[in-house]
């Protein structure tokens, strides 16, 4: 039997044309190993959870670099709870103030990773949290 | 459906049948991870196939595959058909990992729940397509698309594997990729029902589409019923209405289908699809019945010991497993 391979959807929302660092986080994640579906740029919370939806995907990873992380956080958490996605894990990156950090968790951010996180804590993050799941 | 539990294939089978998103999603992961309940689970799929139009889409990474197929999953909506895209990109020789980048060509879909997207990674599987594309386009067949359309990862000469399984075959190519003994060569172009010319924007373009159609016409031989036509398209421009060809490639898609109908060719066509996939069921269960033979006997490496040092060759190895294999399993 192969190994479980860890699918994740990495995405921008929105707006905000800010795309390198989501490629550069999805190209290093591919280097781990992982499968990567790049959704690109101008997704929104529905076309963002309907990818997962068909990808059958482990992980979300959303983009923010234009203050809208507390503006898009709590809808794309409503349309994962919408179809059942209570099981993947949310997870954003980019930049946004550190003090928005424990609002973001509140409204159901499993885990954030700001400008300058280390390549190697979000790929063992990932791994640790989606990793080796049977089913 | 979470994560923590496992799913009885009985139960995806029948939120497949009913057109859940969530069931065909996670039988997708489970054929793809080779995962033990995938064969039960097909078992159960595949009387509810075997009715769905399949086109095929192959040629160059950049020749604009997706992009076409972004606009003809419009096409098809706009006959009211439900359609299924399953899109394969390569998988790193390293790292196992895959970046699968064809959605962000499909976004004027992104939010039409008639439309089905799966991206796969070819998970080192030679041909084109992965391993497991075939039961992916049952799992969508039944779950209830019309339309399928199989996108191969960026093919070159010989990736062909697609012939195997669609029914109507588009191979892509683009202005300046090579004279006509390019095109004369074996391979890619032999399987194409359609050659579609994309970004016939670019220099070069009427050229191109003349020594295509001259290569098609010279190398036909009479008997072989439809003769590949060449499309000019152009798939990206600025402006929507600078897009061109794509209502003809329709055209020419139910053309080719009405063709195979016609003459009964579907039927061949549909053969030649359950045969390729018994092969590849067959290598996969008889790899798996001698590999788990072997597994914990020590036996394996005492062979490739003896291979090494000159006392055996693998051929006769395989032989010799093989025989003892089968009848042990036969006879039980």
């Amino acid at each position: 039997m192969a190994k479980k391979k860890i699918k994740v959807i990495i995405s921008k929302v929105g707006l905000d044309g800010h795309d390198r660092g989501a490629k550069v986080v999805a190209s290093l994640l591919r280097e781990a190993g992982m499968e990567v579906v790049y959704l690109g740029m101008y997704q929104t919370p529905q076309s963002i959870v309907k990818a997962a939806v068909e990808e059958d995907a482990d992980v979300i990873g959303v983009s923010y670099l234009s203050g809208e992380h507390l503006v898009f956080t709590p809808l794309i958490v409503e349309e994962m709870k919408k179809h059942g996605l209570d099981d993947v894990l949310l997870v954003a990156g980019g930049s946004f103030p550190p003090e928005d950090i424990p609002a973001m968790k509140d409204m159901g951010i499993d885990e954030v990773f700001r400008g300058g996180s280390l390549t190697g804590d979000i790929v063992k993050y990932i791994e640790m949290q989606a990793g080796g799941q049977e089913d | 459906m979470g994560r923590s539990h496992k799913v009885s294939p009985d139960d995806l089978a029948a939120g497949l049948l009913k057109g859940d998103r969530r069931a065909a999603a996670r039988m997708i992961t489970l054929v793809e991870d080779q995962d033990e309940r995938a064969n039960e689970m097909m078992k159960l799929v595949f009387p509810h196939t075997g009715r769905s139009m399949i086109i095929g889409i192959t040629g160059a990474g950049g020749s604009g595959k997706s992009t076409l197929i972004d606009h003809l999953i419009g096409r098809f909506r706009g006959m009211d058909k439900k359609v299924g895209v399953v899109a394969v990109d390569p998988s790193s020789p390293f790292s196992g990992g895959a970046l699968l980048g064809d959605r962000v060509r499909f976004q004027s879909h992104s939010l039409d729940e008639g439309v089905y997207i799966r991206s796969m990674g070819a998970r080192g599987y030679l041909g084109g397509l992965a391993r497991a594309t075939t039961d992916v386009v049952r799992i969508m067949e039944a779950m209830g698309n019309e339309v399928i359309i199989i996108e191969t990862l960026g093919a070159g000469q010989d990736e062909i594997d697609v012939i195997h399984v669609a029914q109507t075959c588009l191979l892509v190519l683009t202005p300046g990729m090579g004279d006509d003994i390019q095109a004369m060569k074996a391979g890619i172009m032999e399987i194409a029902d359609i050659i579609v010319l994309n970004k016939f924007d670019l220099d070069g373009a009427t050229q191109c589409l003349r020594s295509l159609e001259t290569v098609i016409h010279t190398g036909m031989s009479e008997d072989k019923g439809w003769t590949p036509r060449v499309v000019p398209t152009i798939a990206c421009a600025a402006k929507s209405s600078d897009v061109q060809g794509v209502d003809e490639l329709v055209q020419n898609i139910m053309d080719h289908q009405a063709y195979l109908h016609r003459s009964k060719k579907i039927e061949e066509v549909r053969f030649k699809r359950i045969e390729q996939e018994l092969g590849l069921v067959f290598k996969d269960e008889v790899e798996k019945v001698v590999f788990a033979g072997l597994k914990g006997t020590g036996k394996k490496r005492q062979y490739i010991e003896s291979i090494r040092a000159g006392k055996n060759d693998p051929y006769s190895v395989v032989e010799e497993v093989l025989a003892t294999f089968l009848k042990e399993e036969i006879l039980e």
